[in-house]
C-alpha cells in the first residue's frame, strides 16, 4: 500500500489509488499521511482553484491577483476528504448565497472538487457513497475538468486530483466502472504476527503520551520519503521503457485478460514510477513484476464463481511469461 | 476504587453490572480517548440508572447531547441559519450538534437505526476530532458517543462506528439493587504502561481472534485511564485485567486455543466462568508468547501475565457470545457480520432531484433556492415599498421550494432454504449458487440477498442482508443439512427478517425453496399434522403483511402441500424438482420486477 501510494505520489497521472482492507487495519492514517509528505506547491496566492501561476489560469474568472503582479505562494498539497453524506452541491459548488441575498447576484461557489485541485481527494469507503455521486467524480476525475450547468449557473473549472478510495470489501461491492477508473488497488491487512502488532500499539502508545516527540524521533525517515518522492519526480521524465517491456507488459495484460486499454498504461507508469524511486534510467523486469498486481488486479473480467484471487491469477501468468 | 472484579461468589449478573458502571466511570473519567460505549439495551429503568451513574460520573461542565433520530447532515455539522440569514441578508452560520458537543458526551438512541451517513460522519468527526462547518472552517468536536443500542436479533448499530469506541456492555437480564457509591475521582493524567502489558494484550487480542488493532489500542487507553482513575501515574497488572474484561472480551470472535493448561497461574479473582466448556475447536494455531524482554518489575513472567488476561477475558465473554463461540459459529455482529451496507432511510434525504415543490422548512427538507428566489424576485419592487428600511432580498415564506428527490427503491431477497432431509445438501450447494448469482449482479442495483436455512428444530439466518459477495461465500462456506422440516419457525423467521428489511425502507421479496412438506412444529415437537397446520397459519400472516414471495418447490413428485401453502401465502408458484443455480435466479428476476411496484 505504501508502495502504490508513492507511486501515485510521483506520477499524478497513475488515476488514483483504491485501498482495500478490513477495518482497523489502518488504511485511513496511511492515506493521510500521505498528503504531509509531498513537496509543497505554488499557487496564485488567495486563489480558491489553487491556480498554478506559472499556467493558464484554471479558474472560471481568473484569479484577481492575476490581473496585475501576480503573487505566489507555497501551500501544502491540498487533501480533501469527501464525507459519505456529501450532497451534489457540495461537491461540485453550488451558488454563492451570500451574493444571492446580499445583492441577487448568481455567482459560483467553488465545492469540494475545487478545493482538490491538484491534491488529493479522499473517499472513506468508497463503496457507500451514492450513486449518484460517484458517476459525477467519475466525470470529473476523467476530464480532470468540473463543469456545473444548473440553477442557471454555467461554471467551468479545472479539477485535477489524485482519487484516493478506501472501502472494506465486506460492505459491499464496488462497481466496475469506477474500479477500473482506479489506476492502482491494493489490499491491507492488519500485521498478523503478534510482534508487528506489538509494535504498531506501542507506537501508537508513544505518540499518544508525546506526539512532539514522536514526530521529532521519525522526522529523519519522513524526509528520506519526502526527498526520494522529489529525486524521483525529477528523474521521471528521462526513465526509459525499453520495447521488450513495453511488449512484455502487452502480452501480461492479455494473458490475464485485464479489460481495456487501461490496464497497460497504468502498467507501463506505474512501472516507470518505480524505476524513478529506485534511481534507474530504465524500465526492468522486476519493476514491471512489482507493479503487475497492484495494476492490474481490479481489472480482471470476473468468473463469478471462480474463486481464486485475482492477484493468483496475474502471478500465474507472470511466471509463465518471465519464464518464457 | 475497586478494580471492577467483583469479590469471589458474587453472580454473573452482578458482576456484568460492575463491569458495565466500571466502564460508565472510565468513560467520564476520560470521555476523549476512550470515545464512548455501545449500550445495548431495551428502554427502562436498568439502562436510565447506568446513564445515571454515566452522568453522575461524568459531573457537571461537560455538554451532553442526544442525537434527534433521522437527523439530517446540516444539523450535524452545522448549515445555514435560514431565519437569520433572510432576515439579516447575510449568511450566518449556525453551530452543528457536533461541534456544540465539543468536549462532552453524544448520546445517540436507537443506534441500530443509525443511517450510513450519520454514521460516516460521527466517524469522521471522532477520527479527527474536528468537523467543517457550512463555511469550510474546521470546528473542534472532539467527544465521545454513548450508542443506546435496542436493536432485536440481527439488529446493530453500524460495525464501523461501534468498532471505534471502547465499550461494549449488554444490560438486558440484569436487575441491579441500588445505586452505587462513586469515589471522588483523581484528575485525568498521563499514564506510562511498560511493554509486557502492551504486549499482553496484543497477545490476548490474537488468542480471541479480534483482527482489528483498534481493540488493543483501545484496551491499552482503558487501562491507562483505569490507572489514571486510580490515581496513579503507571499501568499495574489489574489495570490491564479491567481492559481485558471490557474491551477484548465483547470482541472475541473465537475461543483461544487451549494449550499448556495455566493451572499454576495466580487465579484471577472471580469465580469460574459459568459454563467453560474446552471442547470448542478453533483453528489450532500455536500462541506465540510474548518476547521476553519485559523489563523485572513485576512479579509475573511475561507468559503468566498473558495467561492471566487471557483468562480473565474468557471469565467476561458475554453469555450469548459465550454460547455462540462454543458451538462454533461466528456470533452475529461480532467483528465481522452485522448489517450489510446501504441501508437506507425511507424518506429519501438524498438521491436525484425530481423538481421543486412549494411546502414549509421542515425538518429534513431541502430549500431549492434558485427556485425559492424565483418565485421571490417578481414581489421584491412591492415588498420594498412595503418595509422600505430593509435591504437585500425580501424572501416571504410563502416563497420557499422544497427540492423533491426520489430514490430507486431497493430490493432485498431473502432465500429461505429447506436444508432437512436427504437432498439438502444438494439443495443448499444450488440456493447458495443462485445467492452469488444475484449478488454478482447485484451491483448494478444494490440490490441485497439475505438466507435463512432451516432443519431439525429451527430455523437460523445464516447470512444476514448484504451486498457483498465475498462475505456471502464466507458465511455459505460450509452449511449442514439433514433432520425433520420446521417450516412454520422458518415462515416466522422470514417473516421477521422481512419486517426488518422493510423497517429500513427496502423491497423485501421472500423465496422459499422446499417440498412444503412440514413435519416439525414451531415448538420443536415433531408430528406432520400440526406441524402442516402451522405452516398453513403462518403462511396466510405472510400474505396478510403483504409480502411478496415465491414458493420454489423441490417435490420430485406433484403432491398438494407446495401448491396450497404457495396460495396460502399468494406467492407465486415454481415447481422445480430439480434445483439448479441459474433457474432460482431467473425465477427470483422475474419475481423482482412485478414486485418492485405492488409493494409499498
Amino acid at each position: 500500500m505504501k508502495r502504490a501510494l508513492l507511486i501515485a505520489a510521483v506520477d499524478g497521472r497513475i488515476g488514483g489509488v483504491m485501498v482495500f482492507g478490513d477495518r482497523g487495519t489502518g488504511k485511513s492514517t496511511a492515506v493521510r499521511a500521505l498528503a504531509a509528505l509531498l513537496p509543497p506547491i505554488k499557487v496564485v496566492s488567495g486563489c480558491r482553484y489553487q491556480c498554478d501561476p506559472d499556467k493558464e489560469a484554471a479558474c472560471p474568472v481568473p484569479c484577481a491577483a492575476r490581473q496585475g503582479r501576480t503573487e505566489a505562494a507555497m501551500v501544502p498539497v491540498p487533501f480533501v476528504d469527501l464525507p459519505l453524506g456529501a450532497t451534489e452541491d457540495r461537491v461540485v459548488g453550488a451558488l454563492d448565497l451570500e451574493r444571492a441575498l446580499a445583492s441577487g447576484e448568481k455567482r459560483f461557489e467553488p465545492g469540494l472538487l475545487a478545493k482538490a485541485n491538484r491534491g488529493f481527494l479522499y473517499i472513506d469507503e468508497v463503496n457507500l457513497l451514492e450513486d449518484h455521486i460517484v458517476d459525477l467524480l467519475l466525470d470529473v476525475a476523467a476530464s480532470g475538468e468540473n463543469l456545473v450547468e444548473r440553477e442557471g449557473l454555467s461554471v467551468r473549472h479545472a479539477a485535477r486530483f489524485l482519487l484516493i478510495g478506501s472501502g472494506n470489501p465486506e460492505e459491499g461491492e464496488l462497481r466496475p466502472q469506477l474500479l477500473d477508473r482506479f489506476g492502482l488497488s491494493v489490499e491491507v491487512k492488519t500485521p498478523t504476527e503478534l510482534a508487528g502488532r506489538i509494535e504498531v500499539v506501542k507506537r501508537c502508545d508513544a505518540y499518544d503520551r508525546d506526539p512532539v516527540g514522536f514526530a521529532a524521533q521519525w522526522q529523519a525517515a519522513d524526509d528520506e520519503i519526502f526527498k526520494s518522492i522529489g529525486k524521483a519526480r525529477a528523474r521521471l521524465p528521462k526513465v526509459e521503457v525499453p520495447e521488450g517491456i513495453l511488449e512484455l507488459g502487452t502480452r501480461l495484460c492479455m494473458a490475464t485478460g485485464a479489460d481495456g486499454l487501461r490496464g497497460e498504461l497504468t502498467l507501463m507508469r506505474a512501472a516507470r514510477a518505480v524505476a524513478a524511486l529506485e534511481g534507474k534510467k530504465s524500465v526492468h523486469r522486476q519493476h514491471l513484476a512489482e507493479v503487475a498486481p497492484m495494476s492490474l488486479r481490479h481489472r480482471l473480467r470476473r468468473n463469478v464463481l471462480d474463486e481464486t484471487g485475482s492477484t493468483v491469477r496475474i502471478q500465474r501468468a507472470m511466471d509463465e511469461l518471465f519464464a518464457a | 476504587m475497586t478494580d471492577g472484579l467483583g469479590a469471589a461468589g458474587v453472580s454473573a449478573e452482578d458482576e456484568r453490572w460492575a463491569d458495565a458502571l466500571m466502564a460508565a466511570e472510565l468513560l467520564a473519567h476520560a470521555p476523549d480517548t476512550l470515545k464512548g460505549v455501545v449500550v445495548r439495551a431495551g428502554a427502562g429503568p436498568v439502562r436510565d440508572g447506568w446513564l445515571a451513574h454515566f452522568s453522575r460520573a461524568l459531573g457537571d461542565g461537560r455538554p451532553v447531547r442526544r442525537l434527534p433520530s433521522g437527523v439530517g447532515d446540516e444539523r450535524l455539522t452545522g448549515s445555514l441559519d435560514l431565519s437569520a440569514t433572510l432576515s439579516l441578508g447575510r449568511p450566518v452560520a449556525e453551530r452543528g450538534l457536533l461541534a456544540e458537543v465539543d468536549g462532552g458526551v453524544l448520546i445517540v438512541p436507537m443506534a441500530e437505526r443509525l443511517s450510513d451517513q450519520v454514521s460516516a460522519r460521527l466517524v469522521s468527526a471522532l477520527d479527527r476530532g474536528e468537523v467543517e462547518d457550512v463555511f469550510g472552517r474546521a470546528q473542534p468536536a472532539r467527544f465521545s458517543l454513548i450508542l443506546l443500542d435496542e436493536g432485536t436479533a440481527d439488529e446493530r448499530p453500524p460495525l464501523p462506528l461501534m468498532e471505534r469506541l471502547a465499550f461494549q456492555v449488554e444490560l438486558d437480564g440484569l436487575r441491579p439493587e441500588s445505586e452505587v457509591e462513586l469515589e471522588t475521582p483523581h484528575p485525568e493524567q498521563p499514564v506510562k504502561t511498560h511493554d509486557g502489558h502492551i504486549e499482553a494484550l496484543c497477545a490476548t487480542a490474537e488468542a480471541f481472534g479480534i483482527a482489528s488493532i483498534r481493540a488493543p489500542m483501545l484496551g491499552l487507553k482503558v487501562a491507562q485511564a483505569s490507572a489514571s482513575l486510580d490515581g496513579r501515574s503507571e499501568t499495574n497488572d489489574d489495570d490491564l485485567l479491567v481492559a481485558a474484561r471490557l474491551v477484548l472480551a465483547p470482541r472475541a470472535t473465537r475461543m483461544p486455543p487451549m494449550e499448556a493448561p495455566p493451572e499454576q497461574e495466580a487465579a484471577p479473582p472471580e469465580p469460574p466462568p459459568p459454563e467453560q466448556q474446552p471442547g470448542d475447536q478453533p483453528e489450532p494455531q500455536a500462541e506465540s508468547p510474548p518476547p521476553d524482554d519485559g523489563d523485572g518489575k513485576q512479579e509475573l513472567s511475561p507468559q503468566e501475565l498473558a495467561d492471566l488476561v487471557v483468562e480473565a477475558t474468557r471469565a467476561a465473554l458475554p453469555p450469548g457470545l459465550m454460547q455462540a463461540l462454543v458451538s462454533g459459529r461466528p456470533p452475529r455482529g461480532s467483528a465481522m457480520g452485522g448489517r450489510g451496507a446501504g441501508a437506507m432511510k425511507k424518506t429519501p434525504r438524498n438521491g436525484r432531484r425530481a423538481g421543486v415543490r412549494a411546502g414549509a422548512l421542515r425538518h429534513g427538507a431541502r430549500l431549492d433556492l434558485v427556485e425559492t428566489l424565483k418565485v421571490a424576485a417578481p414581489w421584491q419592487a412591492l415588498r420594498r415599498r412595503e418595509a422600505p428600511e430593509r435591504t437585500g432580498v425580501l424572501v416571504r415564506r410563502d416563497d420557499f421550494r422544497i427540492r423533491r428527490l426520489v430514490k430507486r427503491s431497493e430490493s432485498t431477497t431473502i432465500f429461505v432454504v429447506d436444508a432437512s432431509g436427504s437432498a439438502a445438501i444438494a439443495r443448499l450447494g444450488e440456493a447458495k449458487g443462485a445467492v452469488e448469482l444475484l449478488l454478482a449482479e447485484a451491483y448494478v442495483r444494490r440490490d441485497e440477498v439475505a438466507l435463512i436455512a432451516f432443519r431439525a428444530d429451527r430455523a437460523e439466518v445464516l447470512l444476514p442482508p448484504t451486498r457483498s459477495l465475498p462475505r456471502a461465500r464466507r458465511q455459505l462456506g460450509d452449511l449442514a443439512g439433514g433432520g425433520g422440516t420446521p417450516l412454520a419457525s422458518a415462515i416466522e423467521a422470514a417473516e421477521q427478517l422481512a419486517a426488518a428489511v422493510r423497517s429500513k425502507g427496502r423491497t423485501p421479496l421472500i423465496v422459499f425453496l422446499t417440498d412444503g412438506r412440514a413435519n416439525v412444529a414451531r415448538d420443536g415437537a415433531p408430528g406432520g399434522v400440526k406441524a402442516l397446520e402451522e405452516a398453513m397459519v403462518m403462511a396466510r400472516r405472510l400474505r396478510e403483511a403483504g409480502l411478496v414471495t415465491v414458493f420454489i418447490d423441490t417435490a420430485s413428485r406433484a403432491r398438494s402441500e407446495g401448491p396450497s401453502l404457495a396460495l396460502a401465502m399468494g406467492a407465486r408458484y415454481v415447481a422445480l424438482p430439480r434445483v439448479q443455480a441459474e433457474a432460482v435466479r431467473d425465477a427470483v428476476k422475474a419475481a423482482r420486477e412485478p414486485g418492485r411496484g405492488s409493494n409499498r
